[in-house]
C-alpha cells in the first residue's frame, strides 16, 4: 500500500524539518518548545513504524519519546532556565543564515550518501535512514554552533532522536538496543544535570564560554594553579538582557 | 591447559560473574558510608573479578547466550581484570590522602568507588558480549562513568575537561551507534531479522555475502565513532584534559584499559570487513591515523608542562603505534600490535601510579616545580625512571620487543612508512628522556612530603613488563600468534 510509505515519509521528513527549526531559535524557551515538538513527531513516527512492521514492542519506544522527551525533559530544563535566569538571547558562534546554509548542505550530503548505498533495502528503510542521518548531522551542527550548555544538551538529544528514528526504521532490530538507547538518554541527561549544577556552582553561568574564558585567564597567570576560584568570572546574570517572564 | 570439569563453577558462570561481581559491588559501594571499608571492598571485588578472568583464560572457548569467549577477547579480559585489580590496590592507598588534603569529601569517595566498579562492569560487558548492540551499550556506559569521575574534583579545570570529554565522547558514541544500525541493516538480508544479525559470530561467518558498499559506509561511522574513544588524531582533543584533571587512578584505567577496549571494538568490525574482499580495506586508513597520532603526539610531548598531560600525549602516541600495526595486518604486525597493547597497558598504568605518588609528594603537577626526585624519593625515582625507560622503548622491557618486531616487519614490507614510524618513535623517545632527566636530577625544591601510598602495584607492573621483555612466556607467544591469525 502506497500510503504507508507516504506517512512514513511525512513523519520522518517532519522530524528533519524541526531540526531546522531548532537551528534558528534565538530564545531558550523557543529551543525547548521546538525540541518537544520534535519528540512528539518522533513518537508518532515510531508508533507508525510499530504499526507498519507489526512490531508492538516499538510502542514502548514511542511512549518513552512522548513522555520523557516531549514531557519531562523540557519541563526540567525550563525549571533550570528559570532558576538560573538565563532566558536571554542565545549567542551563536556563526550567523543563523550561515548555519542554515550548512544545514541544507549536510542534508543533501546525508541523502547522497545513504540512498545510493542502500539499494538492497526497501524504499521506506532507505529514505528513513537518510532523514535520520540528516537529523544526526544537524544535531552535531547545533552542538558546535551554540555556546550555551543547555542548547548543547538539546542538540545532543536531537541527535539521539535521529538515532532512534534510524533504529526503528531498521526492520526487526531487536528491542535490547531500543531500550538501551532510551536508557542512555536518561543517563546522559542525568550526567548533564549534574554538570549544569556544577557549572552553575563554579561560574554562576551556564555559558560554556565562561569556562573557556576562565581557562585563558588562568594561562595568563591571573589565577594560580589549583587555587579555588573565589570571584565568579562572569557576573551572575545580566538583568538588562533578561526576558520578562 | 584445560581445567577439570569438576570445578566449583562452570565457565559460563565465570563469564557471567565478570558482570555480576562489579554490578553488585557498585550497588554495595554506593550504600556503604565508610570510605575505608569501601576502598577495600573495591579491592576485594576486583580481585574476585580477576580470578574469574584468569579462570576463563584457561578454559576452552564457548558462547553463552549473549556473551562469549574467544581467543581475542579472553586475553583482553584477563588483562583488564588484572590492571583493574592492581589499580584498585593503588587507589585504596592513594585516595584516602586526597581526602586528607581536602580535595574530596567522603561522599565523593563513595560515589567514586561505585563508579569504579560500574566502569569495570561496562568494560567487561563491551569485551565479553557477542552482540554489537550490547558492546555499544558497554562503551556508552564506560563513557558516562569516566566522565563523572573526570569531573569529580569539581575544580573549574576538571569541569571543563569533563564537559569536553562528554561532548566529544557522546558525539563519537552516537556516530558509532549509527554505524551499528548500518551493520544490522547490511546483515539483515543475509543472516535474517532479529538477534542473529547483531551477533558477532554470525556476522563474521557470513560477512562474505554482505553488500560491500553499505558495509564500508558502516565501518567509516564506526571508525570515527570508536576512534574518538581510542583518542586517535585528529579525534583526540578530549584525551589530554580528561587524563590530566581526573584522579590519577582513573588516568591509569583510562589509558591502560578503556582505550584498549575502544580499539578492540574497531578491530572486531575490521574482522567483519576482512571477510568481504570487495568492501573498503580498512588497513590504509588505520595506518594513516596511526602514523598521524604517533607524529603529532611525539612533537606535542616537547611542550608539556603538566606531568599527567605529558603521559596522556604519550598514550595517544602509543595508541597510534598499535593502530598502525593492526592497520598493516599480517601475522607479524598483528602479533606486534597485540603485544604492544598488553605492554602499553601495563607500563602506562604503572607510570600513572608513579605520577600519582609524585603529585602527592610534591603537591603539584607542574613539571617546572618538580626536580631532584632521585634525592628526595629514591625508590619512587627508580620506579618512575624504569617506567619511562620502558615506555620510551628501550630494552630490556616488553615495549622494546613489540616495537622491534613492528619496525623490522614494516621495513620489510613498507620501507617508506617504516622511516616515518622510526622518526616518530625517536621524537617521542627524545622528549620523554629529556623530561625524565629534569624530573629526577637537580636540586630538590618546593614542598616535599614522604610517600604515603603503596609502591607495590608499580613494581609488580614493572616486574611483569621486564619479564615479558626478557623472556616472553612460550604459551603467551603461541596465544598471541593464534589471535594474530584470527585478525587477518
Amino acid at each position: 500500500m502506497d500510503y504507508n510509505l507516504d506517512v512514513t515519509h511525512l513523519l520522518a521528513g517532519s522530524t528533519l524539518m524541526v531540526s531546522f527549526v531548532l537551528l534558528y531559535q534565538t530564545r531558550m524557551y523557543g529551543i525547548l518548545n521546538a525540541f518537544a515538538m520534535q519528540a512528539v513527531i518522533l513518537a508518532m513516527a515510531v508508533a507508525w513504524q510499530s504499526r507498519v512492521q507489526h512490531a508492538p514492542h516499538l510502542m514502548v519506544t514511542a511512549f518513552l519519546a512522548l513522555t520523557v522527551k516531549a514531557g519531562v525533559i523540557p519541563w526540567v530544563l525550563r525549571i533550570i532556565i528559570r532558576k538560573l535566569g538565563i532566558q536571554r538571547n542565545i549567542e551563536t558562534v556563526v550567523g543563523i543564515g550561515t548555519t542554515l546554509l550548512v544545514a541544507v548542505f549536510l542534508t543533501m550530503l546525508a541523502i547522497l550518501i545513504v540512498v545510493p548505498m542502500t539499494s538492497a533495502h526497501a524504499a521506506a528503510t532507505r529514505q528513513d535512514l537518510a532523514f535520520a542521518l540528516a537529523v544526526i548531522l544537524l544535531g552535531i551542527l547545533m552542538m558546535i554552533t551554540r555556546h550555551n550548555a543547555i542548547s548543547q544538551i538539546v542538540g545532543f538529544m536531537s541527535l539521539e532522536n535521529g538515532l532512534i528514528l534510524a533504529a526503528t526504521g531498521a526492520k526487526g532490530m531487536p528491542l535490547v538496543v531500543e531500550i538501551s538507547v532510551a536508557f542512555s538518554v536518561l543517563i546522559a541527561f542525568l550526567v548533564f544535570g549534574i554538570f549544569l549544577f556544577r557549572i552553575r556552582e563554579r561560574f554562576d553561568s551556564v555559558d560554556i564560554t565562561a569556562l573557556e574564558r576562565f581557562r585563558k585567564e588562568r594561562l595568563e597567570g591571573r589565577y594560580s594553579h589549583g587555587e579555588s576560584l573565589i570571584q565568579p568570572v562572569i557576573p551572575a546574570m545580566d538583568p538588562v538582557r533578561r526576558e520578562p517572564t | 591447559m584445560i581445567l577439570p570439569e569438576t570445578a566449583l563453577i562452570t565457565p559460563a558462570m565465570a563469564l557471567q560473574s565478570l558482570l555480576i561481581i562489579p554490578g553488585i559491588a557498585a550497588i554495595l559501594l554506593l550504600l556503604i558510608p565508610s570510605f575505608r571499608l569501601g576502598a577495600w571492598l573495591n579491592v576485594l571485588a576486583t580481585a574476585l573479578t580477576f580470578m574469574m578472568g584468569l579462570y576463563l583464560f584457561f578454559t576452552p572457548h564457548f558462547i553463552a547466550g549473549l556473551l562469549f569467549v574467544d581467543a581475542f577477547n579472553v586475553y583482553l579480559i584477563a588483562l583488564n581484570t588484572f590492571v583493574g585489580m592492581t589499580t584498585s590496590i593503588f587507589s585504596a592507598t592513594y585516595i584516602a590522602h586526597e581526602l586528607e588534603r581536602g580535595h574530596l569529601t567522603p561522599k565523593h569517595l563513595r560515589f567514586y568507588h561505585a563508579m569504579y566498579q560500574a566502569l569495570l562492569f561496562a568494560m567487561n560487558l563491551a569485551l565479553s558480549s557477542n552482540n554489537i548492540g550490547l558492546m555499544w551499550v558497554g562503551l556508552e556506559m564506560a563513557t558516562v562513568t569516566t566522565v563523572v569521575m573526570v569531573g569529580i574534583y569539581r575544580t573549574p579545570e576538571a569541569v571543563e575537561a569533563a564537559w569536553k570529554y562528554f561532548i566529544l565522547g557522546s558525539v563519537g558514541i552516537a556516530l558509532a551507534f549509527f554505524g551499528t544500525i548500518l551493520i544490522y541493516l547490511v546483515a539483515q538480508p543475509v543472516v535474517g531479522e532479529g538477534m542473529a544479525a547483531m551477533t558477532w559470530t554470525r556476522l563474521v561467518a557470513d560477512s562474505g555475502n554482505m553488500d560491500p558498499k553499505l558495509l564500508s559506509l558502516a565501518f567509516v561511522f564506526l571508525l570515527v565513532g570508536f576512534g574518538t574513544k581510542v583518542g586517535l588524531a585528529p579525534l583526540h582533543a578530549w584525551l589530554p584534559d580528561a587524563h590530566a584533571e581526573g584522579p590519577t587512578p582513573i588516568s591509569a584505567v583510562l589509558s591502560g584499559l578503556l582505550l584498549n577496549v575502544a580499539l578492540y571494538a574497531i578491530l572486531r568490525f575490521k574482522m567483519i570487513l576482512a571477510g568481504n574482499p570487495e568492501s573498503l580495506s580498512p588497513g590504509p586508513i588505520l595506518m594513516f591515523m596511526g602514523l598521524l597520532s604517533l607524529l603529532f603526539a611525539g612533537f606535542m610531548l616537547y611542550q608539556r608542562k603538566d606531568i599527567k598531560r605529558l603521559f596522556a600525549y604519550s598514550s595517544i602516541e602509543h595508541m597510534g603505534i598499535i593502530t598502525f600495526a593492526f592497520g598493516m595486518g599480517g601475522a607479524l604486525a598483528n602479533f606486534a600490535g597485540l603485544l604492544h597493547m598488553t605492554m602499553h597497558s601495563l607500563t602506562k598504568s604503572a607510570i600513572f601510579f608513579a605520577v600519582g605518588h609524585v603529585t602527592q609528594a610534591k603537591g603539584t603537577k607542574d613539571m617546572d616545580a618538580i626536580h631532584g626526585l632521585s634525592e628526595s624519593h629514591p625508590a619512587l625515582a627508580w620506579g618512575l625512571a624504569l617506567g619511562v625507560i620502558a615506555i620510551a622503548g628501550l630494552p630490556p622491557f616488553g615495549i622494546f620487543a613489540s616495537e622491534f618486531i613492528l619496525v623490522t616487519t614494516t621495513f620489510a614490507r613498507e620501507p617508506l612508512l617504516a622511516v616515518i614510524l622510526v622518526v616518530g618513535l625517536l621524537v617521542a623517545f627524545g622528549a620523554l628522556l629529556l623530561r625524565l632527566q629534569e624530573l629526577l636530577f637537580g636540586e630538590p625544591d618546593g614542598t616535599s612530603r614522604p610517600l604515603e601510598a603503596s609502591l607495590m602495584p608499580l613494581f609488580v607492573h614493572l616486574a611483569l613488563i621486564l619479564w615479558a621483555g626478557l623472556h616472553l612466556p612460550e604459551n603467551l607467544g603461541i596465544w598471541f600468534a593464534r589471535v594474530a591469525d584470527l585478525l587477518g
